[in-house]
């Protein structure tokens, strides 16, 4: 236990150093070394060009990633869980593969095929320029669903794994359709799971830089803008950026955890009135 | 009564059938379309010819195999490094994450979800502004640096930055929650129970722990030192090193690791040690941002040459080819590791 809580204490001290240097007035155009004590950067945390515009981009990619992965995601486990199609299996190992795929060589084989779809036939004709190819937001944006997916899949099928099937089944037994059934009865019980799903979405797509560096083209996005940036500069609005990101993250995932524990709360109530029914 | 059953019955499974093939479709096109499509594209532009500005003229009416012939002997320092760095990273991570998982899951109590939650509260911020944190502490004015100066332990030429190790270190540090959850989750269902039975049939202290410690730990401190030295040390230096490790392995492993957690405990976590293996070494071998901020030109891994080859000289050809190469490798070594832990349904359980 010394152990874990000391390793917990190491994992924080660049957290530390973040906040630290948040405060820090560098001497020059990096804030790498400690000069004095400053609000300046907190007072003005935007105050560098075009920071707020990657920023922003960097947010809305993230909501829009988290919101279409998760509406293509829960059907998908829900369809892998719950039925015994033949070629399940092939959809399975299509969810996970990308989870085993290194994320360069995703980012990558997608900027090959963007690139294709502008000099490489069918898709010349078959995709107009300007879809696909400059790249910008929405390329970003495509490449961020791609691998969010996979991960929603996982997270609502553990949900949709850890209650038995029987509910639902008792359900249409008792003349439900399919569709009642779903919203009154499966979909209440899994909501913690999609929550879940799209809060790790969003949060994986507002990390990534990797995917991002491949697919963002010219388009600034907040990691690859500050990954040009700091060849250039670093300045101490970046660090109080990062606190921002951290402070909304952590309520966002603390606020996950108390909805969740609720549901499952509800969720248990209702089985023992079932049982007891 | 039968009949008038068995119809309805039928009608539901059909219906049944046309509602799961809508639930997958739009989720499994989108996967064939954006996933596996690009990277059948990237195959075919690395045996074709051409360039952005001329177009790419590939299979079927033209293949070249060309570009894979010297791959290897022209990117031989970055498979090199990618194994060093990511493998030493990915041992690191195991070997930190594990006591944390295991003290978590069995003395954590109450605070169980607490202590996950700080595990992995460093992460909920920008990946890359993780990295400048990191750069600002190892750096040659950073606290850490100062401090090793001040006290007298480090001289002034002496760095961090640019090494090897750096390198090493922040992916450790990345990776280690990647290891710490699905070790947790493996040692959280395993029933206490167990060592008390095993105990009870007399299982002590582990017998070989001393040599078995002082064994890894010699290779893994004088394997450090040989291999994540900016420059190669003389062997006297590999060998402190190595004895060093040798006499903290085997105290450590001789005093902690009982016999009851040597072969009853361990080896029920294998699931999780194999999820935590494939979660660190698939993003630990691919990386390349740590390696370009954290090292220097002599630590570029293959995703580096990967990443210039595609974004600053667009050499789209060679580019696909390795990074295709590099995938394929990768895929080899999952699937040999699979493999060898026997463990097909583990990757099931784990996800």
């Amino acid at each position: 236990m010394a152990f874990t809580l000391f390793a917990i204490g190491v994992l924080m001290v660049p957290i530390a150093v973040m906040v630290a240097f948040s405060f820090n007035d560098p001497r020059g155009r990096f804030n790498y070394s400690w000069n004095e004590f400053s609000l300046d950067a907190w007072l003005d945390p935007f105050g560098v060009p075009e920071l707020a515009t990657a920023l922003g981009n960097t947010l809305l990619v993230a909501g829009l990633a988290a919101l279409i992965a998760t509406a293509l995601g829960t059907p998908l486990a829900l369809a892998l869980t719950r039925s015994r199609l033949r070629g399940k299996g092939a959809a399975n190992v299509l969810v996970l593969i990308p989870l085993a795929t290194p994320e360069i060589n995703f980012g990558a084989a997608l900027l090959a095929f963007y690139v294709a779809t502008v000099t490489v036939q069918p898709w010349e004709t078959l995709i107009p320029k300007g879809v696909l190819f400059p790249l910008g937001l929405n390329t970003v944006l495509i490449g961020h669903v791609t691998f969010c997916v996979s991960f929603v899949v996982i997270t609502v099928r553990a949900r949709l794994l850890g209650f038995p099937s029987s509910l639902e089944e008792a359900a249409l037994d008792l003349g439900a359709t399919r569709w009642v059934a779903f919203w009154k009865v499966v979909f209440p019980l899994i909501r913690p799971g999609i929550l879940a799903g799209g809060l790790l979405a969003f949060a994986l797509s507002l990390d990534d830089f990797v995917v991002t560096n491949f697919t963002a083209g010219t388009e600034a996005m907040f990691p690859t803008w500050l990954f040009s940036l700091m060849r250039r500069e670093l300045p101490p609005q970046i660090d109080v950026v990062g606190v921002m990101i951290f402070a909304i993250s952590v309520s966002a995932a603390i606020a996950a955890t108390v909805m969740a524990s609720r549901n499952v709360q509800v969720a248990a109530t209702a089985e023992g009135e079932i049982d007891r029914a | 009564m039968e009949e008038s059953d068995a119809k309805p019955r039928r009608q539901r499974s059909r219906s049944q059938r046309w509602l799961v093939l809508v639930l997958l479709a739009p989720g499994v096109i989108w996967l064939a379309v954006f996933f596996v499509l690009p990277l059948l594209q990237m195959l075919s532009i690395s045996v074709s010819t051409g360039s952005l500005e001329t177009g790419f003229t590939g299979p079927p009416e033209y293949w070249d195999l060309s570009n894979y012939a010297d791959l290897f002997s022209r990117y031989s320092s970055n498979f090199r490094n990618s194994i060093v760095l990511g493998g030493f990273a990915t041992v690191f991570v195991l070997l930190i994450g594990y006591p944390i998982a295991y003290a978590i899951a069995t003395r954590g109590g109450r605070y169980k979800n607490l202590l996950l939650m700080l595990v992995v509260a460093p992460f909920f911020t920008s990946y890359l502004v993780r990295i400048v944190s990191w750069q600002t502490l190892l750096g040659p004015e950073g606290p850490l640096l100062s401090l090793l100066r001040n006290v007298g332990i480090a001289s002034d030429g002496f760095t961090m930055l640019g090494t090897p190790a750096a390198v090493v270190a922040g992916l450790t540090y990345q990776l280690i929650p990647f290891a710490v959850l699905p070790l947790y989750s493996a040692i959280e269902r395993l029933d206490p129970r167990l060592v008390e039975a095993a105990e009870d049939l007399y299982a002590g202290p582990w017998r070989f722990g001393y040599a078995a410690g002082a064994l890894a730990g010699g290779l893994l401190f004088g394997g450090a030192i040989a291999l994540l030295s900016r420059s190669t040390p003389p062997p006297t230096t590999i060998l402190v090193a190595a004895l060093a490790g040798a006499a903290l392995g085997s105290l450590l492993v001789g005093r902690c690791m009982s016999e009851s957690f040597v072969r009853v405990l361990l080896p029920l976590s294998a699931p999780g040690i194999f999820a935590a293996t494939l979660l660190t070494g698939i993003p630990a071998l691919g990386d390349y941002v740590n390696a370009s901020l954290l090292g220097s030109p002599d630590t570029q891994m293959v995703g580096n040459a990967i990443a210039s080859l595609f974004l600053v000289q667009n050499d789209y050809v060679s580019a696909a080819a390795l990074s295709f190469i590099g995938m394929v490798v990768l895929l080899v070594a999952v699937a040999w590791y699979t493999r060898a832990v026997g463990a097909k349904r583990v990757l099931e359980d784990a996800v």
